[in-house]
């Protein structure tokens, strides 16, 4: 055991002590485990939203992408920025009508706000679908950094089962206070680690920032811009927006915005979220620093960009250090994850079959799920192939086409009625996975377009498809039903 | 329509429209690439534009529970 490990471990323990205790004094009904009862102020809540934007998806596939794909790595700093925007309008109406409404999950809003329970059992379906491979790239990335940081001495599998392990204790006994007490030390490592790690890496290497892109240039012209093709300006624009209006989508977000205190929370975070992203600048920094000191990391492999360079540059305790900080990424996140996806799946589908079911066996049942989820995950981690990173890719698009039904619901009137809602996210979520798993891009589809609109994430197609479907099933079925009822709409 | 939500409009304007503008790795500002440097100005742009935002926001004047 080498003190890199000693170190990764250390944390571990340290973070599963600091999530146990969280629950103490508090008794552990639904509201406080999975919303932590609605009581959670600016820190908190800043935290846990914070922990969306620092995954180890973040981590390791930030640097990933500027060590193999240059420019187009951007978009990340992009799309979160017009996400906050959005989120000052969009999460104090979320969350006002949540508490108002004593809701639990993100199904929860559309079973209240479209009076259709079965809309929330599609939802969660939906939800589940798109977090499992979610939590499983958390669950990898785990993995990577800690048999990478001790150089092999333990298996990817080992970690990932002793991360797991840990995880599912934790979110059993804590649920989201555990998730919020860790996001507390995770943000802390975070940003030491990669504020040193783009400060100095860039300076040792090449004598500053302005060096450092100087000679990426001159090796690879253009890397550094978007290329004209492929992921290009189009590219981008399109893979912002859509990503930006999927941002809030994930069901453990939704977890996360119904824990605060007061609405005022999002509106002051609104302001500093855009600067605090800035972080992920210095991710990229490192991934850039490795192009040229790092030869050989083809395709996926370049999201091991950020832990080879460090290894070849640092002490095995600062190794230990980064690593603790990439392992403490996967399981924030991981945590809420298994935490949403157990919530809907007692909550969203077991009850609305089994009416009888008590709020107590609810809550028991949505605990008891989580090693459950945990076990599913494990399977896709160890067993998925390349099934997972198809369903990778599908996973935000999913997500994103619950954006119309929900963002019209929070209007006075609401154009939209049930059977548009179910039906325009069942049509663009079956567009989704037709062209994630047949492999289309717009080109493929339409060959004869401009190049520039062949550059468009697929992923509008869905989107304005689910748009046009709403609308038309809206409009339907509302002229159809006037007739009978007056007032289907009582919020 | 309310000046907060035009001011809102901005960064989206600025960061989608500009990008074909700002995709250039030269001149390099603050030791960054153009493109990257025009991204960064924006966040920080939204930053102090959401700011503003919050002030002008009678929302933020109520107290609240």
């Amino acid at each position: 055991m080498n003190i890199a490990l000693i170190i990764i471990f250390g944390f571990l323990a340290f973070s599963i002590f600091l999530g146990v205790q969280a629950q103490k004094g508090k008794d552990m009904s639904l509201e406080q485990w999975s919303v932590g009862g609605r009581g959670f102020g600016t820190i908190f809540v800043f935290l846990l939203m914070a922990g969306e934007i620092y995954t180890t998806f973040t981590f390791l596939g930030g640097s990933g992408w500027a060590y193999g794909k240059g420019g187009p790595t951007y978009y990340i700093l992009g799309y979160g920025c017009l996400a906050y925007i959005m989120s000052y309008w969009l999460l104090p109406a979320i969350w006002k009508y949540a508490k108002d409404n004593k809701l639990m999950s993100q199904s929860d809003f559309f079973v209240s706000k479209y009076k259709s329970p079965f809309l929330g059992v599609f939802v969660s379906i939906v939800g589940v679908v798109a977090l499992i491979p979610y939590l499983v790239l958390q669950l990898k990335g785990l993995g990577i950094i800690v048999s990478e940081a001790s150089a092999g001495s333990i298996s990817s599998t080992a970690a990932i089962w002793i991360g797991v392990i840990s995880v599912t204790v934790y979110v059993m006994i804590s649920g989201i206070h555990g998730s919020a007490w860790t996001a507390v030390i995770k943000d802390i490592m975070i940003l030491g680690v990669v504020l040193f790690l783009g400060i100095y890496l860039p300076i040792h290497y090449y004598g500053g920032f302005q060096p450092m892109f100087e000679a990426i240039e001159a090796a690879k012209p253009g890397f550094l811009a978007l290329p004209d093709t492929g992921l290009s300006v189009s590219w981008f624009i399109s893979t912002v927006l859509l990503t930006a209006l999927g941002f809030y989508m994930w069901p453990h977000t939704f977890g996360s915005i119904y824990s605060a205190q007061s609405s005022k929370v999002f509106r002051k975070n609104a302001i500093i979220m855009p600067l605090y992203q800035l972080v992920l600048l210095f991710v990229f920094f490192v991934g850039f620093a490795a192009i040229l000191q790092v030869k050989g990391l083809e395709g996926p492999a370049g999201d091991l960009a950020l832990l080879r360079l460090s290894m070849q540059t640092f002490n095995p305790w600062v190794v230990g250090l980064i690593g603790a900080a990439g392992l403490l990424t996967a399981i924030v996140p991981g945590s809420m994850i298994m935490m949403s996806a157990s919530t809907l799946l007692a909550k969203n589908v077991f009850k609305v079959f089994v009416p009888k079911a008590s709020d107590q066996q609810v809550a028991k049942l949505a605990k008891n799920l989580v090693p459950v989820v945990a076990v599913i995950a494990l399977y896709f981690t160890f067993k998925g192939g390349d099934t997972l990173v198809t369903l990778l890719l599908m996973g935000y698009s999913l997500v994103t086409q619950l954006f119309p039904a929900l963002v019209f619901s929070l209007a006075k009137k609401n154009i939209v009625t049930k059977a548009g809602a179910f039906a325009g996210i069942a049509v663009g979520v079956f567009t989704v996975a037709y062209i994630t798993i047949s492999a289309s891009t717009v080109g493929t589809i339409f060959p004869a377009l401009p190049q520039f609109i062949k550059d468009l994430n697929v992923g509008v197609i869905a989107l304005i498809i689910n748009l046009v479907v709403t609308f038309v099933v809206s409009f339907v079925t509302k002229s159809a039903s006037t007739g009978n009822s007056t007032n289907e709409r009582v919020a | 329509m309310k000046i907060q939500h035009l001011l809102a409009l901005i960064p989206f304007i600025g960061l989608l429209g500009g990008i074909a503008f700002a995709n250039k790795v030269t001149p390099y500002v603050f030791g960054m690439p153009f493109i990257l440097f025009y991204i960064v100005l924006w966040v920080i742009l939204t930053s102090a534009i959401m700011a503003m935002v919050y002030k002008l926001d009678p929302a933020n004047k109520e107290e609240e529970i």
